[in-house]
């Protein structure tokens, strides 16, 4: 099958892959380009662990196509902290036990992150819908939710 | 708010303590947050290869024909893989302890027992590539008749599931058709109790469903060696297992993981390494073996379902006097754990109560269901719900509070348990104590009154006789024939755990499986393989059994006063052959090497 060239920003670099037209984006961050912060858990946009940003929205790269790409700006955890300096997301989840596994922190980072572009005094609850499409199997939520809120500064913070 | 009771096992505490309390960091945490821990997933390698497995559309069939011709040509297959090419096709996982029979093939050959089952396998260039050609293989199938249900699969002419096993239940010790426990009369007991309650408990199988799929990179490393990006939940389980399937020595595996992307139990059947490891070694190249979200939901190993039966024999004053459980494990069509979560169960009888007669008989059952495994506490979680219900519906009966009939029945430091092993440290009561009252849970003085220190022991330290069963199997070998009414003091009855170690082409005359040919570039796929070398380096102890004493607890006379005396001893029977796991290790990768 012919591959096709695609460009994009990822992470502020530019970046070129070839890739087959029926790829998704997820397949050429981590296959094509070896950005591994976003995963496969589903294939099927339910699990939310493959989140990446496209021009700041948040988006399934599982079913996102790679060349529907073409000089968009890719966001993924990779660079959310600035050198040495953690993103407040990053330093609240630290701070919160908000990963135990692992393995949804990355989808969850970047759900949260763009929760707090749009919203950056959420609710509890707006927490909540913000995050409902990442599957957590291990925390229980709950740690995920106080980190948020606490990097967002709120006071609503309820700890278990 | 968490608080901390110090007044409990004060004078055991060493108060020395200076982590407790502090927020500390998990050294895992940075990698987490900034995407840089790398899951067994997260590596590149240069031309990858990509493994998908053609799975069994049948509960139970047997294998008339396997036609891969088509499979094998298409485009961008590299390899495909029948049950022929894998050195020992035939694996029990816990075999690596000498425990239980192989019985599971890594790709089935004549028969497939359930559905889902690994048929072939292809390795080609891309995920697309494979899957494509997997629907090229055809496999002629006779669909055989099946069976789902635990019970139905113990009755005669129930269709047999796995051969291995030809009565469809695991044999203990190799001779015994499921675990068992007695402790005093329990018949007896029955007859004697003022109420006596039979409850039905069914468990569902339940999936792990971890965040990160089932699966494995193998690639070809330096000096020989096969480098394993794992994300088995055993690292070392798992290179044992696949180093037995392959017949490689161990020290060719280079296993790395740690990372595991949510098991939760459901890691540690091995289920992709083997294979990926095959194909590393047929083809040259780095060989990916993932499941899908799909395979890993209707075929990734599941919790077991089970179903248990309890009886218990209460006093009015609400004192249980006898309980009997019957339970069946259904460990779907082969073994993989659920031997274990049968003792597991056995252990955790009767629940942390002192009943002076206890009985169980825990079946493990294979069915045509996909093998189950390990979840969280398997074996104990679902037998302890069933208790914990058990206990409500019983103080309903009698008519008391169920906490307080939980603190009635607890035990106490220095009580027997069925387990002939004296309670120590218990802590029910107070745990019981504390929750009600955190509850605003109104208790009595009474069962406020109560302590775990108090009341044990005495009358319920005893060892109470118990009868052999109708098939007077309980006892020694050569007291099994014994008349089923004959008594003997329960505790002096310890089966010998040994056992012929049970290896496909090990030591029991078999043929030693075939090496796998390493991979040339040019070299027709099909080589015969070559001859195993002989064995520069034989163990000692390979052929010397470990001499096994056989452990035979006598009651001191005094702590057994209620019962006549032991009768003296026979001459223990010899020691039947047998190994130590350890030896067993070197025996099971073919043999020791340098």
């Amino acid at each position: 099958m012919a591959k096709l060239p695609v460009q994009f920003r990822l992470n502020g670099s530019d970046r070129a892959a070839f890739v087959d037209p029926a790829e998704n984006l997820l397949n050429t961050l981590r296959r094509g380009l070896g950005d591994f912060a976003p995963k496969y858990g589903c294939g099927q946009g339910t699990c939310g662990v493959c989140t990446i940003l496209i021009d700041g929205e948040p988006h399934l790269a599982c079913l996102t196509l790679a060349i529907a790409c073409e000089g968009r700006a890719i966001e993924t955890v990779s660079g959310m902290a600035d050198g040495a300096d953690l993103h407040p997301l990053q330093a609240a989840f630290m701070e919160n036990f908000a990963a135990q596994c692992g393995f949804c922190t990355p989808g969850m980072l970047t759900a949260a992150r763009a929760l707090l572009a749009k919203n950056p005094t959420p609710t509890r609850e707006e927490v909540i819908e913000g995050i409902a499409g990442n599957i957590c199997r291990c925390t229980g939520y709950e740690p995920i939710i106080a980190a948020i809120l606490a990097a967002a500064g709120s006071r609503d913070v309820r700890r278990a | 708010m968490l608080e901390f009771r110090k007044d409990v096992f004060a004078d055991e505490r060493d108060d020395n303590l200076n982590v407790v309390g502090k927020g500390l960091q998990r050294q895992d945490m940075p990698g987490h947050v900034t995407g840089r821990t790398r899951f067994f997933d997260d590596h590149a390698f240069e031309a990858l290869r990509h493994l998908k497995v053609v799975r069994s559309p049948h509960h139970h069939a047997r294998i008339r024909n396997i036609d891969i011709t088509a499979a094998a040509r298409a485009p961008g297959v590299k390899r495909v893989l029948r049950g022929a090419d894998v050195p020992l096709n035939k694996n029990t996982l816990l075999s690596l302890i000498n425990f239980g029979k192989d019985d599971e093939p890594s790709l089935a050959v004549d028969k497939v027992r359930y559905k889902g089952e690994p048929v072939i396998a292809i390795i080609a260039e891309s995920e697309a590539a494979a899957l494509a050609a997997r629907k090229l293989v055809r496999v002629d199938y006779d669909p055989l008749p099946t069976v789902f249900d635990v019970e139905e699969a113990l009755k005669p002419g129930a269709p047999v599931v796995n051969e291995t096993y030809p009565h469809n239940h695991f044999e203990y010790h190799d001779k015994y058709d499921h675990q068992k426990l007695r402790f005093g009369d329990t018949e007896r007991a029955f007859r004697e109790a003022d109420l006596v309650v039979e409850e039905r408990y069914q468990m569902s199988p339940i999936e792990h469903a971890p965040t990160e799929t089932n699966g494995s990179i193998a690639a070809p490393e330096h000096n020989d060696r096969f480098i394993v990006h794992s994300c088995a939940q055993g690292l070392f389980f798992s290179l044992g297992t696949t180093a037995k399937i392959l017949n490689l020595e161990s020290n060719r595996l280079h296993f790395v993981g740690g990372t595991v992307g949510g098991g939760f139990g459901g890691k540690v059947d091995t289920l992709t390494e083997p294979l990926a490891v095959l194909g590393a070694m047929l083809t040259g190249r780095p060989v990916r073996y993932v499941l899908d979200r799909e395979e890993e939901m209707l075929y990734g190993s599941p919790r077991g379902a089970e179903r248990i039966y309890i009886k218990d024999g209460l006093r009015r004053d609400g004192r249980i006097i006898a309980r009997h459980v019957r339970s069946y494990f259904d460990a779907g069509a082969y073994t993989r754990l659920s031997s274990y979560a049968g003792i597991k169960c056995t252990a955790h009888i009767p629940g942390p109560y002192s009943i002076p007669n206890v009985s169980s008989d825990v079946y493990v059952v294979y069915t045509n269901r996909c093998p189950s495994t390990a979840m969280r506490g398997f074996g104990v979680t679902a037998v302890d719900f069933a208790l914990e219900v058990q206990m409500d519906k019983l103080a309903h009966a009698v008519g008391l509070d169920p906490v307080e009939f939980r603190i009635l029945n607890a035990y106490r430091d220095g009580d027997m348990k069925p387990h002939r092993r004296v309670a120590k440290n218990t802590a029910l009561i107070e745990c019981v104590q504390v929750a009600a009252e955190k509850a605003g849970w109104p208790l009595s003085p009474e069962a406020k009154r109560r302590s775990s220190l108090a009341g044990g022991g005495g009358e319920r330290a005893l060892i109470r006789a118990t009868p052999l069963d109708e098939r007077g199997r309980i006892g020694r070998p050569e007291t099994r024939t014994a008349p089923s009414h004959q008594v003997l003091p329960a505790g002096t009855q310890r089966i010998p755990v040994s056992k012929e170690p049970v290896s496909q082409g090990a030591n029991d005359g078999r043929p030693l499986p075939a090496l796998v040919p390493l991979h040339e570039s040019g070299r027709p796929a099909a080589v015969p393989p070559p001859p195993v070398p002989a064995p520069a380096y034989q163990p000692a102890l390979a052929s010397q059994p470990l001499p096994i004493s056989t452990p035979t607890y006598q009651p001191a006379a005094a702590s057994a006063p209620a019962y006549p005396p032991a009768p003296p001893s026979p001459a223990p029977p010899p020691a039947p052959q047998t190994q130590h796991g350890a030896v067993r290790f070197s025996s099971v990768f073919g043999t020791r090497r340098r």
